[in-house]
């Protein structure tokens, strides 16, 4: 079913330079999309257009339905640094005025599902930066989302701790069956984590290519060191080298590369 | 050990100025009228306490009055500053004009305007206008601060302008009101200081005015004696706010974080 439709988006900064040039998908419910392109081709401002953030020149951004309960999750983990870990995971629920009570009990639950029982009263300056992320996805999740929108958000974390949540993401988002748009440059991120990747132009960004991926539902160390995982990044990989008026034809690969990833029966979790 | 004879230092400073002050005055037979000792200026200390202390009282009292007036101003034309950058244009510069128009030039006006019967109101005027500029150019700047970030993520779920000023624009801007607070508890005190000057004989009872009458009457010991009381008051103000300041942000803020190694 077909969630959110983005249809023609344009976006010109404002200095007159075209950030978006007619930026056309959609994508279905409970799917986990990656938007992937290099640093600067707009990426960053697409997810704050459909976050309802930035107001599009052009095209425009529909739901099926009334506009779900967003979350959004930065680059930095843009925490209020005088408040402790629950106090920041609780600020969605403050804002919308929930009862004090209910909010800490969803809060605290929230950052227990990240692994982070017991630092609820720790400051942001006390936690390492995988856990100020955790405590930030924590926030997001708190209220309840049906959609995530993620920018970036482990790009600056060392290997391990990007691993450990990309793992952690991808449990949360399918148990509780929200929709995930995943801003990354990373070609392995992407690939890792995606149902599909959307591969972005630099520069006015446009969508160059769309990759369906058939991902094994439980991944983790086994399927990092896979072929099919070697695959899918190459697949990827290639559509962010190609020239714009090949793409009709890596899309065609694609589907033919498709059913190639996917996984045996049983697929195993290390 | 090392961190008490840190801390002595400066104290042991001031005690080998004073011996060699002392020493020098009375080795070199320095008249009373040009350089008292320190021993001259504890004497009229003590003949003039209570007289003293009462001006102290007045002057302390100007200065606070002067800084609490100036806090809650520049602190609320900072946020209607916030809300508003049509106010924030329009007003600005005549913040700034007020600023850069030295105090002692519109002090006689103003003891003119608010009458001589109400000296003291005149006084907290001028001293609040020498104070309120570092706390509402600072606050300003801090409410502006706020990570750009945290307020879009305070609009996706729908806050007020209202909730993104009390939770996010005010505890960014803390750290910012706490340095112009000693700023301008320093500058509140000049303030009384030159505002007693203009005012006058016999309508003011600060120590500035003592400044004046001893001078006039040639009392160096006791001009002394009213300097050094209004020194220890302006280092009591800023010890005062510098420890709110630690209070308030010790836990979180960087300038005050005491690093583990």
């Amino acid at each position: 079913m077909t969630l959110l439709t983005v249809a023609h988006l344009g976006k010109r900064f404002t200095n007159g330079v075209a950030a978006l040039d007619d930026v056309g998908f959609t994508v279905a419910q409970g799917e986990f999309v990656s938007l992937l392109g290099p640093s600067g081709c707009g990426k960053s401002t697409l997810l704050r257009v459909i976050a309802g953030l930035l107001r599009p020149d052009s095209g425009e951004i529909s739901w099926s339905g009334m506009r779900p309960e967003l979350g959004f999750v930065f680059q930095e983990p843009t925490l209020m640094p005088w408040a402790d870990a629950l106090t920041n995971a609780r600020l969605p629920l403050d804002l919308k005025h929930v009862p004090r009570r209910e909010g800490q009990g969803r809060a605290t639950a929230a950052l227990a599902r990240l692994g982070l029982g017991g630092f609820e009263q720790a400051l942001p300056r006390e936690l390492s930066g995988g856990m100020k992320m955790r405590v930030s996805i924590a926030r997001a999740l708190a209220a309840g989302p049906k959609v995530l929108l993620m920018d970036e958000p482990f790009a600056a974390l060392d290997e391990p701790t990007r691993q450990a949540l990309n793992d952690d993401l991808l449990a949360l988002a399918k148990e509780d069956g929200i929709t995930v748009l995943f801003v990354t440059h990373s070609v392995m991120e992407s690939s890792y984590l995606s149902d599909r990747v959307l591969v972005m132009s630099p520069r006015p960004g446009r969508i160059i290519a769309d990759i369906s991926l058939n991902q094994p539902a439980r991944r983790g160390e086994s399927f990092r060191l896979s072929p099919e995982f070697a695959q899918a990044q190459r697949l990827v990989a290639k559509a962010l080298l190609v020239p714009s008026p090949a793409r009709e034809a890596l899309v065609g690969e694609a589907a033919v590369a498709a059913p190639a990833l996917r996984r045996p029966e049983g697929a195993k979790k290390p | 050990m090392k961190r008490l004879f840190e801390l002595a230092l400066p104290l042991l400073l001031g005690v080998a100025v004073l011996a060699f002050w002392q020493w020098a005055v009375r080795a070199r037979g320095i008249p009373v009228y040009v350089l008292p000792a320190p021993s001259d200026i504890a004497r009229a200390l003590a003949a003039n306490f209570t007289s003293l202390m009462t001006s102290l009282a007045f002057t302390l009292t100007v200065t606070v009055e002067a800084f609490l007036v100036a806090l809650a101003a520049g602190v609320a034309l900072a946020i209607a500053f916030s809300q508003s950058r049509l106010l924030e244009r329009m007003l600005y510069p005549y913040a700034v004009i007020l600023q850069v128009t030295p105090v002692v030039a519109i002090a006689p006006l103003i003891l003119i305007w608010v009458g001589f019967d109400h000296v003291q109101t005149a006084l907290v005027l001028i001293a609040t206008l020498v104070a309120f500029f570092p706390i509402l150019s600072n606050t300003a700047l801090g409410l502006k601060s706020a990570d750009f970030n945290l307020v879009d993520l305070m609009r996706l779920y729908g806050a007020s302008r209202w909730q993104i000023l009390w939770r996010l624009r005010l505890p960014t801007a803390l750290p910012f009101l706490l340095g112009a607070m000693k700023i301008a508890g320093g500058l509140a005190l000049i303030g009384a200081v030159v505002a007693e000057f203009v005012a006058g004989s016999g309508t003011a009872t600060g120590l500035a005015w003592r400044i004046v009458e001893a001078g006039y009457r040639l009392e160096i010991a006791t001009m002394f004696a009213a300097l050094a009381l209004l020194a220890l008051l302006g280092i009591a103000i800023f010890a005062a706010l510098s420890a709110l300041e630690r209070l308030l942000l010790r836990r979180w803020h960087e300038s005050a974080l005491i690093r583990p190694l």
